[in-house]
């Protein structure tokens, strides 16, 4: 019986160091913690966490500050995909996705050209200057809505991109039959 | 639903259908041989199949008729049938069964999710579990129907001078006394035929004309049952010329045991097996090395139960290794 | 010459249902009251309107110009008033609509005069142009843009006259009336590609076909003689078996050159043009027609079929009225049965690519048996021309499992539905393979896009601190400048300079919007 304690608790001594050892001694360099969370953040640069951008959320959600399911547009998935990367238990954020692509759309006829939806892009998708009309290049625009605020004269819209044959999806085949589950 | 609108006129339980058909020349000959006393097994193995289906598909709220019609449970039934003594007790072919389709099959979540063949899978819970009684067979010509249908149903039994060895068994035991082939298949028992055992091998050779058929149909491809005696034959040919006095003939070993009903009826499950062609004929040509392994150095009766479920754990690895490449591709392109 | 034959794997060989639509000539169809015209001709490229309503059109007067390298320019279908630019619905499985160009026929059939051009003697460039500008298309139902295939440089030709599909019989008909003319639109073709030999692949369940053909190959016009390929022209019947049809398919078949999936043609040395496709040039090269119409084979559960030459624009319901649809016809599909699919609306105008219209009923198409689960029975695996694996990409589909499914080479797959046909569990695997492969499309894009927004706002968080310090910097030098003048100078050296400075300069702008400026 002792005997068996003693070369169990060997094992496990002996064991132990080794993994620690090779914890130490075969460390990989991975990407660092925040590099791995941005790459799952959908980079809409939207700031509705609380943060300034997706980069800087996701090193408040590497330093631990942060819950893992402020992101809107990431939605349900992109905080499962994050709970699964951290080990930490997911939380639902309520809003699923949005799946269409929104673009903002400056109605040229109102803007005055003010330029303060152009400070407030993320992206610098907006160009024009001081008492030009301005103008959203829409495959830069990632539908964060930053721009809508600071608009003087609400000029802003957001719209859906338009369905296309190009865009357009194949769903997913509906069987009826509960033979799967 | 978009294209194809057109579907060729084929479903599972035509396949099922064809396999039942393609099984009937073997018991036609069992029954010839051995009496009528399988036809009962038979029946109870597939009453109880299709009773374990139905209750497990109604715990498992799935439709009842779809799955039940496309006759999955019924093949297995048969086979477990097929490859028990012919004169186990009914509680018996029932617990195999029962072992197959809700142990193996429907825990694993019904027709095509199972890993492991169920008519082996319950062919070696029930000689783990009974070895004496899975071990009597009964002599080819020496019991008759009522006999039979007594040891079947009864509950005593009495079964001196009503089973015999089988003949792997003889061929083993004859090996282990230090006998040689030749003395052991000359020794006049009435196990030994002109190839396998006797009246086995009649059998064997039902179940080789209802495979024929399923390779015409085009149920089956060649690969497996091809695979599959080859590799027997293959191990069993080498020993066999290199010392033919302590290993017997590859001949031997096709025409006794269950190697035909594994080639044809065994092996040849799609759902636990390989897709490609040269995974096809790997896994099986791997059952059959096991099987003859353990026929030859194992103490059970025959390896092949064993050898299929070992093949069916390999099955991802194989998979994996024999992915075959589109039209035109190279093998080291990627997608 | 007997022809080598190469026998690719798999395929199926399905009833074919020729003989309901083949036995009767191509007949016309009445100009309908008026004709919509969509921009989006296939899922490839658009074009863009160049009317405007009230104008008056001519027959095949370009009304919507190519937009982007792969567009296709349109024409009026007949002479008439454009009466509408409107919305209507396409005929693609998404039932999305598009815009179209409305005209109303003023029955007078006018056409619009285009020069002919000798193939013999015009520039190479100006005869592409020229099919081009006529809006040809690949016939076959890809509605490729033919003037970028005929820009490749390669040795063998093929003219795909296989039509494998069942019911489908408009290239049957084409070829057994218009021989002459594919032959010469064929020739014309391998002058453009440099192609030193041709080849005609035509199914050997076409025997008329073939015959016609051959002749019009022995009859050539001389003027079509001089194009290096028209010499070395080959009329090969194949054995009839679906998916031969598919052109990398007719390429193995006729060639034997196996082309991987994810590969191009021309990187063999070969290219291949639809008889169709072949027709529309001739008419648009020695005739000066553009595209207006096209032979539809309109079958199935109507009174009348057969192959019907259709204005672009027509509604398809006016035309399956025309040919006495049944009333017990349950959908419409264009295409043929094994690739096409049922029309989201019959409104849908009739396009360029619509080869075959077939009213369904249930008899003629039962309804599919229910779904059930997979038992790996392989027999997708054997007739999957492209040698895929079928019910792997249908597994890793099924659990939404897309690095699987590409891994096995979903995007390899042509979506025949062969797998499909003789699935015994009747598994609707197409539909699973279409889904996976938009989502893993969608996916990448969104991946793009994602990838492009943080460069972009990693970019300009690195600008917006550079200007930062610089500003700082600059404050820094103005105010030690100011100090420095200060205590040579004292206040009153300070005041007069401010107000100096308030003189001259005009208002100070906003900084963030002189950055912008910058």
């Amino acid at each position: 019986m002792l005997a068996a304690l003693f070369v169990m608790t060997g094992i496990a001594l002996v064991l132990g160091a080794a993994l620690g050892c090779a914890a130490v001694y075969f460390k990989v360099e991975g990407n660092p913690l925040a590099e791995q969370i941005d790459a799952i953040l959908p980079q809409t640069q939207c700031a509705q966490c609380g943060y300034p951008g997706c980069k800087p959320y996701a090193e408040a959600i590497a330093s631990g500050e942060a819950e893992i399911n402020l992101c809107t547009p990431g939605g349900d998935d992109g905080a499962r995909k994050l709970a699964e990367l951290l080990g930490r238990e997911f939380k639902p954020r309520g809003a699923p996705a949005e799946k269409l692509k929104i673009v903002a759309l400056i109605d040229e006829q109102t803007c005055i050209g003010c330029t303060l939806c152009i400070q407030a892009c993320p992206v610098d998708a907006i160009i024009g200057s001081a008492k030009q009309m301005h103008t959203v290049v829409s495959c830069y625009c990632t539908g964060c809505e930053l721009c809508l605020p600071p608009c003087p004269v609400d000029c802003i819209a957001l719209i859906e991109e338009p369905r296309t044959p190009q865009n357009w999806r194949w769903k997913y085949p509906v069987t009826g039959l509960g033979v799967f589950t | 639903m978009s294209s194809p609108h057109i579907r060729r006129p084929a479903s599972v339980q035509r396949v099922m259908m064809t396999v039942l058909v393609a099984l009937l020349p073997g018991i036609v000959v069992y029954v010839w041989q051995a009496g009528a006393g399988i036809l009962v097994n038979l029946a109870i193995a597939t009453a109880t199949a299709l009773a374990s289906e139905a209750l497990m598909l109604r715990l498992r709220k799935r439709p009842l008729w779809i799955a039940l019609s496309d006759g999955s449970a019924i093949v297995t039934a048969w086979l477990i049938a097929l490859i028990l003594p012919s004169i186990v007790p009914w509680w018996l072919t029932m617990t195999g069964v029962l072992v197959a389709i809700v142990g193996a099959k429907h825990l694993y979540g019904g027709i095509g999710q199972n890993p492991f063949n169920p008519a082996m899978a319950a062919y070696c819970a029930v000689i783990v579990a009974y070895p004496a009684l899975m071990s009597q067979w009964p002599s080819i010509d020496g019991v008759d129907f009522a006999t039979q249908l007594h040891l079947i149903l009864g509950g005593s039994r009495e079964i001196d001078g009503i089973t015999g060895a089988t003949a792997l068994d003889a061929m083993r035991t004859g090996l282990r006394n230090q006998n040689d082939v030749r003395s052991i298949l000359g020794s006049g028992t009435g196990t030994f035929g002109f190839a396998g055992g006797r009246g086995w091998e009649w059998i064997a050779a039902g179940y080789l004309a209802g495979g024929l058929f399923l390779l015409v149909r085009r149920v089956i491809t060649w690969h497996l049952p091809f695979g599959f005696i080859a590799g027997m034959g293959l191990m069993a040919g080498v020993f066999w010329l290199a010392a033919p006095n302590n290993f017997p003939s590859p001949l031997f070993h096709f025409a006794s045991g269950g190697t035909m009903l594994a080639a044809f009826f065994i092996v040849t499950d799609p759902v636990t097996g390989t897709s490609s062609p040269l995974g096809k004929f790997i896994f099986a040509a791997g059952a059959g090395i096991i099987a003859w392994v353990i026929r030859t150095f194992g103490i059970y009766p025959d390896g092949i139960a064993f050898a299929v479920l070992l093949m069916n754990i390999c099955v991802p690895l194989i998979n994996h290794a024999t992915q075959p490449v589109p039209v035109g591709q190279r093998k080291d392109s990627r997608p | 010459m007997k022809a080598r034959i190469f026998n690719p794997r798999g395929g199926v060989k399905p009833d074919s249902h020729k003989k309901e639509s083949s036995e009767s000539p191509i007949r016309h169809v009445p100009l309908p009251p008026r004709l919509a015209v969509l921009l989006i001709q296939g899922s490839q490229g658009s074009a863009r309107t160049i009317v405007t309503v009230g104008d008056r059109v001519l027959k095949g007067q370009c009304i919507g110009e190519a937009e982007g390298a792969d567009g296709t320019a349109i024409h009026a279908p007949t002479s008439g008033t454009v009466t509408e630019i409107g919305y209507y619905p396409m005929a693609h499985p998404s039932g999305l609509s598009s815009q179209a160009i409305v005209i109303e026929p003023d029955g007078e059939e006018r056409w619009i005069t285009y020069e002919p051009l000798d193939p013999a003697t015009a520039d190479r460039d100006e005869l592409i142009l020229r099919i081009q500008a006529s809006g040809i298309v690949g016939m076959g139902g890809a509605v490729f843009p033919s003037h970028l295939k005929a820009r490749s440089n390669i040795k063998t030709m093929i003219i795909n006259g296989a039509e494998c599909e069942p019911w489908i019989t408009c290239d049957d008909r084409l070829m057994r009336e218009r021989a002459a003319n594919v032959v010469t639109g064929s020739a014309i073709l391998a002058l453009l590609t440099g192609a030193r030999q041709t080849l005609i692949g035509i199914e050997d369940n076409k025997p008329e076909a073939i015959a016609a053909m051959r002749a019009a190959v022995r009859n050539m016009e001389p003027v079509t003689r001089k194009c290096p390929g028209a010499g070395k022209m080959n009329v090969v019947a194949v054995p009839t078996r679906y998916p031969t049809g598919e052109r990398k398919q007719l390429i193995q078949v006729l060639t034997g050159v196996k082309i991987p999936p994810n590969e191009r043609v021309t990187k063999y040395g070969t290219q291949c043009f639809n008889v169709a496709t072949a027709h529309a040039v001739c008419r648009a090269l020695l005739h000066g027609e553009p595209m207006v119409s096209r032979i539809v084979t309109v079958t199935g559960n109507v009174e009348r079929p057969g192959n019907y030459e259709v204005l672009f624009g027509m509604s398809i319901a006016d035309l399956l009225a025309f040919c006495g649809v049944k009333p017990d016809t349950t959908r419409v599909l264009m295409g043929g049965p094994m690739m096409g699919f049922a029309l989201p609306s019959l409104d849908a105008p009739v396009i360029k690519g619509c080869n075959c219209l077939i009213a369904a009923s249930n008899e003629l198409f039962p309804p599919s048996a229910p779904e059930q689960p997979c038992i790996r029975c392989g027999d997708c695996v054997d007739v999957c021309p492209t040698g895929l694996q079928p019910f792997e990409m249908y597994w890793a589909s099924r659990t939404k499992n897309l690095d699987s499914a590409r891994r096995h080479h979903i995007f390899g797959c042509m979506e025949c539905g062969c797998c499909a046909y003789v699935c015994p569990a009747h598994i609707p695997l197409v539909d699973y393979f279409r889904f996976a492969r938009s989502e893993i499309r969608a996916r990448d894009e969104e991946q793009k896009a994602a990838d492009q927004a943080r460069t972009r706002f990693e970019f300009r968080s690195l600008r917006l601190e550079r200007e930062k310090s610089e500003k700082a910097a600059r404050l820094a030098a103005k105010a030690a400048e100011t100090r420095a003048k200060a205590a040579a100078g004292g206040n009153a050296a300070l005041i007069a300079d401010a107000v100096e400075r308030a003189r001259t300069q005009p208002p100070a702008q906003d900084n963030a919007e002189q950055d912008h400026q910058k």
